[in-house]
This record gives structure tokens, C-alpha cells and sequence, in this order.
């Protein structure tokens, strides 16, 4: 499965349609901004300018709105999207170091997706964990007590997933 | 009538207008409360957090935005807000790239002078710095984020001022920056160049580009003959930058400054100010007589006609096709006064002094050249002319006056008034009935175009015919203006938009007030006073009487509107994109 982003008509067409019925109201950007990630999955400068556009509202308004919240992303997620919990406790606990493996495995920062869109990386707040603290989540998996020696094997797991060796 | 309430400000009592803010109503009663974001009329909004006073509220309150109240009681200056008023400015500064030896804005920095004001020796915390690079992709505005103070006063100067928001706050928290969205070089931003925010940046974070050493270069070079030129208002602002006070009118310096320079001849733009009033005033006639595209709109502010170019691609036919004064005079001095002088065109090297940073973006334009040679060389600011005068060790304040030279150093006051707001078209209605029956009228003063009213209205019939005229000045006036005109709520035959609030005296290039004395002087009524004081001392004041003029016409340009003068003095526009790529 490729990636689902960069604006097929179809999409366009329904993000127009998004736009459309929040137009007339005031703040309407925010929930436009919501339904466009949902519908592409990040936020890019297409679906920016198209949203900038479409409520006459400047580039420069949408893209600080959306820099500002940390709901939104600016860059694709990968098919596995990895979050690395950064909550007091497991910062405590060390979550520092084992987002800054995971980071330079990965060879990608914070918000950001490898070129072949299997692996995206996020910091996160507490996710409500906090008994198994240092905690990281890939997709729905929660893996806690982590240690980051214990990082290789987790990614390896998951590339050989997608080449199918599983 | 308004209603007044009683209060005390550090035990004195006051009494100021309701709905004033503490900080207002402390400065009538003398009493000095410090700022940094604070910006009259462009940014209100209490973020910086360095005018807190004692209100007898739980916490510290902003008095930018903390409304006067009847029995309200303010301290100004205890320990509590002093400590509240010295962290504020120990973190700001914790995380700022101090460098005030290499800074455009040393010595005339707002965070300097608080940093002094409030006896800071040493910074207690040490703030992360993050490395933000230097974004030089303008031709007009250099931005270096790790100045900023983040006091947002250049966001809702682009934003609100001008409606252009090439510029926003973006991240948040530690993170949070200035700049354009995506981070994308304000080149290819919808930045029209206008400079606003570099006048309103109270520190070192904004700044134009700095073209003076292709000035200095171009001096030192014996093959070229270097013409310098200066735009009208240039010589009522330059004094401030050695101490003169606002709206001093210092022209015989400022020409002999440039004299001392080295420039072989110093001309002035106002020249072609009257140039452009007989082509753009001739053009208007036209399009008034043969069913022409109307309104006409003027075309002399490079951020305006960017501004167009963007936002109003439907307008671009409304623009005069008049090149503006500066490029005219480029254009003049490469063909008519090479010509007559026997100098080579291509070694007539032209540098323009300019109230403007989107003048410089202007001169790069690559319509605005004939024959392959471009109008304009080099432009730098009048900042950058006060930086060359001191670089040269110049005593500006005690030279001796000196005049400008012939032949093109002669201008009339209808090319002084160009910059101000309401010049240009005081100017052309000077000339008006020249214009459209030969004869001319008694028609001078037109006072009713003059001073910062956000649009002016004006019905002016000459020679039986009647012109019904608007002036904004601001794009967010603009912008007010050409939407009405589009909903076809108001019609106009001839429209003067400038960029810049109050015109050309309060351009991007101009000296830069402090917010300390910008909150209660109108620096751009105190210097176009000094135009409008020039104008009346000039015994010429209708661009058609100029005899420079008359006498180009004769010897080249034949009449307006001729072939030899669209080749040299006309233009053209086109659309732009907002943000041309997708990233
Ligand atoms: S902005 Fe002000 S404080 Fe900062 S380096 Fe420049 S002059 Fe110094
Ligand atoms: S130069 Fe003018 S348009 Fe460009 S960022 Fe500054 S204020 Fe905005
Ligand atoms: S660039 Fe200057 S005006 Fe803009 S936010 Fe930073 S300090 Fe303020």
C-alpha cells in the first residue's frame, strides 16, 4: 500500500466540499483543518493553500494555526507510526534517550516519515501509561519498560513485517 | 462628551478618559512605563509582558491593555514589578543573539536601551539558542530570527496595516518564530517589499538589504559616471539620523553630503516627478476622452503594484503604464542626458536614494531597462545614505548648504508634494487644465487631498471636466477602496494608492522612529509638513512650468505620450501567483 496524501481530484473535490460548509462561520478553520487531516492524513502546502484559498484567509494564518496545535501534521505518517511518549514519567524514566534511537535509526526527527513511508516518528504527551513508563506506541502496540537496547529488535520487527518474512 | 474617571498612579491623582489604558493615562501624567511590543494603532496587545504594573490584582497586570477605572489605584514602580519587569527581560534576552557591535540597530534598539534602563550587568538564565538562519532572499528585507524579541509588532504591521500576512508566529512555546509559512524565502512570499516591519521591529531582527558597497565600489571606479538621485522625501527625514528633530528639512546638506561622496552630479527625483505628472496626467486625459480603462491608478509605489500584481490582477489595466520617477530619471539619464553630454550610456552608472526598500526591488525588474541597459543601478535607502555619510566621517550637521546640479536637479513643488500621501494627485490636478486645454488655471493648493485620513475623497471639475478622485494610502486602505470599487459601491476616474502609511515619508527606508516617541508623534504628518513648507518656497510649483521639462520634451521626447516617450518612460504589469510552489 502506497501512501494516502498528495491531492487526488477526488480529494480535492471533497475538501472543497469541507470547506464549503464551514465557510460562513466564524473559527470555522479549525475544524476545516481537522477534517482536511482526516481526509489526507497530514497537512501539506497543497491542502494549505487550498483551505487559505478557499476561506479567504491568508497561507500565513492557516500554516500558524496549524504549527500552533500539535494535533496537526505537517508531514505524512507512516505505515507504522511510532510515538514516543515524552510525559514527565517516562521522561524521567529515560524516554529521552530511547526517542533519540529511535530517531537516529530511522534516520528522521520529530513529525517526521522515512522516504519509503513505512516508519513516521512522533514525540507525545502522557499517553496514560504511566505504570509502564518509558512507554512507546507502534500504531496500536504498546511496548513499555523499554530499555534502548530493546529498540532495534521492536523496529526489526515491524521492517520485516513489510517485507513480508514474518 | 466624554466621561472621565479618577484614579491614582503611584499615589498621584489622575483623571483620564474612560476606556484609556493605564498605560496612556500614565504617560499624560508624566509618568514613564516601559514597552517593547507596545505600538500605538499597529500592535496592542500585551504579550511581552514588560509594562506590568500593581493594580492590586492577584497578578501583575499589562497596562498597554489594562482599561482605567474610577478608584483604581496603579504602582508603577515597586519591587514587585521591577523584579516581574527585570526576568521578563532576562529571559527575553537569555535566548538572544547579543551581538550589538554588528547590528544595524545598535544604538538605536528598543531591548538595548531596556537592557540599560533597567541596570541588567548580567543575564541569570541561559537560554537555548536556536539556530534559524538568516533568510537574505529578498531584494528588499533581510530577516535574522535570532534577533527577534518576538513582540509581533511586524505580524500586525503585514498583517492588519498592510494586508499582505507574508509573515506569521508560528510553533509554539520555546519554538514559537516569526516567519513565513513553510519557512519559504520571503521572496517567494506575496512580501510586496514594502519595509513596514522593518520600521516597526523595535531590534536588530529586520533590516534592508544592504546595497552600499556596490555605491562604494562604483565611486571608486574612474571609467563610470556615477549620478546620484533623491527621492523627495529623503531630505525631510535623513536630519533624524544625526540628531535633528522630526521634520527637519535638511536638502542643502543632503546634497552636500553626496557632493563629498564623490557622485559626479547629484539630481533630484522630483524632475521626473513632474515628468511623470505630464505623461501619467496625459494619459489620464486620454483615457478620459477616448472611453480608457477607468479608474486610472497610480503606478510611482512599487509595493502598491506588486501588491496588484497578487491581489488584484483584474486592476492591472487600471494601472497608469507610467514607469515610476525613479525609473524615469534612470531611463532619462541613459538615453536623453548621455546624448547631450556625450558619455556613454553604458558607463552612466545610476544609483537613486530612496525613502523605500521596494524601490530596490523595483530597479531589478527586468522590464524596467531600454536597450538592454537597465534605469536603475543601484538602489540603497535613506538609512543607508546616513550609514555611507558617517562611514565617511562626514560632519553632516555642519556642512555647508550646497544646490543641486544641472539641468536635472530642478524640480517644482508639485514634484516635492509626491511624498506625501495625496502629492501625486494634488499634482496632477495642478496641472490638470494645461492638460486638457493648453491653458493654465489658478489651481495650487488642494488642500482637501492632503493629510492622513485613511481615504480621501475629492470632486474636482477642471475645464468643464469633472474628476472624482480617491487617495489610499496603506494597502489595507487600498485593499477597502478596490473592493468597494468592485462590489460597485463607488466609481472613481483617478485613484493615488501608496503603499506606505502617510506615502513615501513614512517609507520602509526611512529612518527609524522608537516606539517611545512613535506612540504619541505622527512622524508622517511632522515630515510632510516639511514637503509641503519646500513646496511653498519653490517659485515653480506645476510640473508643466518645469523648463527642464519643456526642454526634454523639445529636445527628445517630442510630446507626452509619444512613441520616444513609451519607449523610455512607459511600462507594463502581470499577474502573480501568491505562493507559486508546492513544497
Ligand atoms: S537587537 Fe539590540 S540588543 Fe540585540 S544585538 Fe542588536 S542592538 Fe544589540
Ligand atoms: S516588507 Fe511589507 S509585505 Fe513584506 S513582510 Fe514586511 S511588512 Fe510584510
Ligand atoms: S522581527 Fe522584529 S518586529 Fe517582528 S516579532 Fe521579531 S522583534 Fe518583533
Amino acid at each position: 500500500m502506497g501512501c494516502s496524501c498528495c491531492g487526488t481530484d477526488k480529494m480535492a473535490q471533497e475538501l472543497d466540499r469541507i470547506i464549503a460548509k464551514h465557510k460562513d462561520t466564524r473559527g470555522g478553520l479549525i475544524p476545516v483543518l481537522h477534517e482536511a487531516q482526516e481526509l489526507y492524513g497530514y497537512l501539506p502546502m497543497s491542502v494549505q493553500k487550498q483551505v487559505a484559498e478557499g476561506l479567504g484567509v491568508a497561507l500565513a494564518d492557516v500554516y500558524g494555526v496549524v504549527t500552533f496545535y500539535t494535533q496537526f501534521s505537517l508531514n505524512p505518517k507512516g505505515k507504522y507510526k511510532v510515538s514516543v511518549c515524552l510525559g514527565t514519567a517516562c521522561y524521567v524514566k529515560g524516554s529521552g534517550p530511547i526517542f533519540d534511537k529511535i530517531s537516529s535509526i530511522l534516520k528522521i526527527k520529530n513529525g517526521e516519515c522515512t522516504p519509503d513511508m513505512t516508519f513516521s516518528l512522533d514525540a507525545c504527551r502522557c499517553i496514560g501509561a504511566c505504570g509502564l513508563a518509558p512507554v512507546i506506541m507502534v500504531n496500536e502496540d504498546v511496548y513499555g519498560r523499554l530499555t534502548v537496547d530493546e529498540i532495534p529488535a521492536i523496529l526489526d520487527k515491524y521492517r520485516k513485517m513489510e517485507a513480508g518474512i514474518a | 462628551m466624554t466621561d472621565f474617571v479618577n484614579l491614582t498612579i503611584d499615589g498621584k491623582p489622575v483623571s483620564a478618559a474612560k476606556g484609556t489604558t493605564v498605560l496612556e493615562a500614565a504617560r499624560q501624567a508624566g509618568v514613564n512605563i516601559p514597552t517593547l511590543c507596545y505600538l500605538k494603532g499597529i500592535n496592542e496587545i500585551g504579550a511581552c509582558r514588560m509594562c506590568v504594573v500593581d493594580v492590586g490584582a492577584r497578578s501583575l497586570q499589562a497596562a498597554c491593555v489594562y482599561p482605567v477605572a474610577e478608584g483604581l489605584k496603579v504602582v508603577t514602580n515597586s519591587a514587585k514589578v521591577r523584579d516581574s519587569r527585570r526576568t521578563t527581560l532576562e529571559l527575553i534576552l537569555s535566548n538572544h543573539e547579543n551581538k550589538c557591535f554588528t547590528c544595524s540597530r545598535s544604538d538605536n534598539c528598543e531591548l538595548q536601551k531596556l537592557a540599560n534602563d533597567h541596570n541588567i550587568k548580567e543575564i541569570r538564565y541561559a537560554g537555548e539558542m536556536l539556530e534559524f538562519p538568516i533568510d537574505r532572499s529578498s531584494l528588499s528585507v533581510v530577516r535574522d530570527p535570532r534577533k527577534c524579541v518576538l513582540c509581533r509588532r511586524c505580524v500586525s504591521v503585514c498583517k492588519n496595516i498592510q494586508t499582505v500576512s507574508a509573515i506569521e508566529t508560528n510553533e509554539r512555546g520555546f519554538k514559537t518564530i516569526v516567519t513565513s509559512p513553510f519557512n519559504m524565502p520571503l521572496n517567494e512570499t506575496p512580501c510586496v517589499n514594502c519595509g513596514q516591519c522593518i520600521n516597526v521591529c523595535p531590534v536588530g531582527a529586520l533590516r534592508e538589504r544592504d546595497d552600499t558597497d556596490d555605491v562604494w565600489d562604483a565611486l571608486n571606479r574612474p571609467d563610470l559616471h556615477v549620478v546620484v538621485q533623491t527621492a523627495p522625501a529623503v531630505r525631510v527625514a535623513i536630519g533624524e539620523e544625526f540628531g535633528l528633530p522630526i521634520g527637519s528639512r535638511v536638502t542643502g546638506k543632503m546634497v552636500a553630503a553626496l557632493k563629498a561622496l564623490g557622485f559626479a552630479k547629484v539630481f533630484d527625483t522630483d524632475t521626473t516627478a513632474d515628468l511623470t505628472i505630464m505623461e501619467e496626467g496625459t494619459e489620464l486625459v486620454d483615457r478620459i476622452k477616448n472611453g480608457g480603462k477607468l479608474p486610472l491608478i497610480t503606478s510611482c509605489s512599487p509595493g502598491w503594484v506588486k501588491f496588484c500584481e497578487h491581489n488584484y490582477p483584474e486592476f492591472l489595466e487600471n494601472l497608469s503604464t507610467c514607469k515610476s520617477p525613479q525609473n524615469m530619471f534612470g531611463a532619462v539619464l541613459k538615453s536623453y542626458y548621455a546624448k547631450k553630454h556625450g558619455i556613454d550610456p553604458t558607463k552612466v552608472f545610476v544609483v537613486s536614494v530612496m525613502p523605500c526598500t521596494a524601490k530596490k526591488f523595483e530597479a531589478k525588474r527586468p522590464e524596467l531597462s531600454v536597450d538592454g541597459l537597465p534605469d536603475i543601478d543601484v538602489v540603497i535607502t535613506t538609512r543607508e545614505l546616513a550609514d555611507m555619510i558617517r562611514e565617511a566621517g562626514l560632519d553632516f550637521k555642519n556642512l555647508e548648504d550646497a544646490q543641486y546640479d544641472n539641468p536635472l536637479g530642478q524640480g517644482t513643488g508639485a514634484g516635492v508634494i509626491f511624498g506625501a500621501t495625496g502629492g501625486v494627485l494634488e499634482a496632477v490636478l495642478r496641472s490638470a487644465s494645461y492638460l486638457i486645454t493648453g491653458k493654465d488655471d489658478e489651481t495650487t493648493d488642494v488642500s482637501i487631498v492632503r493629510g492622513v485620513d485613511e481615504i480621501k475623497e475629492a470632486e474636482v471639475t477642471v475645464a468643464g471636466v469633472t474628476l472624482r478622485a480617491a487617495i489610499a494610502h496603506g494597502l489595507g486602505n487600498a485593499r477597502i477602496l478596490l473592493d468597494r470599487i468592485k462590489a460597485g459601491e463607488a466609481s472613481y476616474d483617478v485613484i493615488e494608492i501608496m503603499a506606505c502609511p502617510g506615502g513615501c515619508v513614512n517609507g520602509g527606508g526611512q529612518p527609524i522612529v522608537s516606539a517611545s516617541v512613535r506612540n504619541h508623534i505622527d512622524i508622517r504628518v511632522e515630515r510632510a509638513k516639511a514637503l509641503y513648507e519646500e513646496d511653498t518656497e519653490l517659485h515653480i510649483r506645476k510640473s508643466h512650468k518645469n523648463p527642464i521639462i519643456k526642454m526634454m520634451y523639445d529636445e527628445f521626447f517630442d510630446v507626452p505620450g509619444s512613441h520616444h516617450s513609451h519607449k523610455y518612460l512607459h511600462t507594463h504589469y502581470q499577474p502573480r501567483d501568491n505562493y507559486p510552489e508546492n513544497v
